[in-house]
């Protein structure tokens, strides 16, 4: 009996405020790839209730939305020079990483809880588990490993990692905005959307959300077509280039 | 203005694009060489993943190496036979070449083989052809006649049995050394995904003493046949041909080499292998820059196919 006590004692501290709700929406849930698409932003709003009176409100909230797109694996290459020439001579496998993520808050990380809750939690670029292939096994790393550091740099240079710790904005104590940035070469797929609210350094509430990136109309019957039906698509290339070649030859014959 | 590649999955400027293929068309269209080798690094500099790169440059290369050859035909400057004796041996060298290119792509070893090949063959072809071409072009400055052929100097392969005459090339030869150009065409062109004619045209040049307006168009007909048979493997196995970069690249690829061609003809066979030298020999030194000098990022990505 005495441990069932200990047990809830230690539930209840571990969520000291579950009471507290958080409910999101998006300014879009489907992002439709047309062929003037070039990058968009998708806004998510939210509020939170409190539940226990003003005295919360205190303390302030802090918000933590990571954004994760499909999962796709990356080598990461290192080249060395050998024999006067650079050549790749090492390499790591991360394997089904997020192709896209973001982690937006309304501060810097390291200020919105302690080391080890935004470990346990997976809050920000250097928390996030990136699985590597290690000989047989498949682990993540220290954070500073120069793979992980080198992969999240070229990432986050493509634009399809980030963390932003201004990019969610307390419009009131309990009413948040953040825009989703995503890039004009996002991948398509399914984004999963987790959105984590602190207190006082520990979480308090926590939701998730998702959004769809698309292809529409003839981006989607191109890329269905080069996926499905490569042959056929591949011959219709051919004859376009043909066509094109010979079309030119008459347009430009002078005699 | 932007439009959306739905298979390279990014925007990019048409006008951009089909300025890059008008300009590659151009040079293509003069010097009878597919353009390849020009084409695929600037799509890459413009942040077309290099695989989409390399499988969409085919069908551009072979819309203007088609306008051109329908050109070459018009004049009576092409060779059938030979173009297809070449093909023939070129066939079994593509094979090869596509089974050393994904040993290489899974040993993370590509770039390097394909740096090594640009540099070694740009700079030792772009470097030969400019001496050759000098030395003709000074002959005909003091006014003595160019050498046209000189009977006396055949080289070895000419002893080779498998005698052949082609007719339009004016040249009697052992299908021997036709066939082992066309297999080392077929072979690098898999490996550094280009259809090789920069390579072929002065070794139909140098070594089968062919005409160099011949062999001009000759190579644009067998360029056209890779590369089109290219656009079909790289569409059924890779799944990453950009139809809409394809097109965008043609159009501007075809108006290039119609000029391109024309004014190639108005230029003497030693000068037009003096610039075609040149232009290989420059390509072939910023890839040995790209090897020696030390990389802005010792690190790169690479997406792995899911297993």
């Amino acid at each position: 009996m005495p441990r069932l006590v200990l047990a809830m004692v230690l539930v209840l501290l571990a969520h000291p405020a579950a009471a507290e709700r958080l409910v999101v929406s998006l300014s879009n849930h489907r992002v439709q790839i047309t062929s003037s698409f070039a990058g968009e932003d998708v806004v998510l709003f939210g509020t939170v209730e409190p539940d226990r009176g003003q005295a919360a409100l205190k303390q302030g909230y802090d918000l933590v939305v990571t954004v994760t797109g499909p999962r796709e694996t990356f080598r990461t290459r290192r080249k060395e020079r050998v024999a006067g020439i650079w050549v790749n001579v090492d390499s790591r496998e991360f394997v089904r990483v997020p192709s896209y993520l973001a982690v937006l808050t309304n501060r810097p990380v390291a200020d919105i809880a302690n080391p080890e809750t935004l470990r346990s939690l997976q809050v920000g670029l250097d928390n996030f588990l990136l699985p590597q292939r290690i000989g047989p096994d498949i682990a993540d790393t220290v954070r500073n490993d120069p793979y992980r550091v080198a992969f999240v740099r070229l990432e986050s240079e493509h634009g399809l990692y980030r963390e932003a710790p201004n990019a969610v904005t307390f419009l009131t104590p309990t009413v948040f905005r953040a825009a989703i940035p995503l890039p004009a070469d996002i991948p398509t797929g399914t984004f999963g959307i987790d959105v984590k609210l602190f207190s006082g350094g520990a979480l308090v509430a926590r939701t998730n959300s998702a959004l769809e990136v698309i292809k529409v109309g003839f981006e989607q019957y191109v890329a269905d077509a080069a996926r499905d039906y490569g042959l056929l698509y591949g011959v219709v290339t051919a004859l376009i280039a043909l066509l094109t070649g010979w079309l030119a030859s008459v347009v430009f014959r002078r005699d | 203005m932007q439009t959306y590649l739905p298979v390279a999955n990014l925007p990019v400027d048409i006008f951009l694009v089909a300025g890059m293929g008008l300009a590659v068309g151009f040079i293509s269209g003069m010097f009878g060489i597919g353009g390849g080798f020009l084409m695929t690094p600037l799509l890459i500099f413009i942040g077309i993943s290099p695989a989409v790169a390399v499988a969409s440059v085919g069908s551009h290369v072979a819309a203007s190496s088609f306008t051109g050859a329908i050109h070459y035909w018009r004049q009576r400057a092409l060779d059938l036979a030979l173009a297809l004796m070449l093909l023939g041996a070129g066939i079994i060298g593509t094979a090869t070449g596509v089974w050393l290119f994904t040993e290489l792509r899974e040993l993370d070893q590509l770039d390097l083989a394909i740096g090594l090949a640009y540099v070694t063959l740009l700079t030792v072809v772009g470097a030969v052809m400019i001496f050759e071409s000098a030395r003709a072009e000074l002959r005909a400055r003091k006014g003595m006649p160019p050498i046209l052929r000189r009977p006396g100097s055949h080289h070895w392969f000419h002893g080779l049995p498998l005698k052949f005459r082609f007719k339009r090339s004016k040249i009697y030869v052992s299908v021997i050394p036709v066939w082992a150009i066309g297999f080392i065409i077929g072979f690098i062109g898999a490996i550094m995904g280009i259809g090789g004619g920069f390579l072929l045209v002065p070794m139909l040049i140098y070594f089968l003493r062919v005409p160099t307006a011949i062999v001009i168009g000759t190579s644009m007909v067998l360029t056209l046949i890779t590369m089109i048979s290219a656009t079909v493997m790289h569409a059924t196995t890779n799944h990453l041909v950009d139809v809409v970069l394809a097109v965008l690249l043609m159009i501007g690829g075809v108006v290039g080499a119609q000029f391109g061609a024309r004014a190639g003809q108005h230029i003497r066979g030693e000068r037009l292998r003096l610039l075609l030298g040149i232009l290989v020999l420059l390509v072939g030194l910023r890839f040995a820059y790209d090897l020696i000098v030390p990389p802005a990022d010792a690190f790169s990505l690479r997406p792995v196919r899911d297993v």
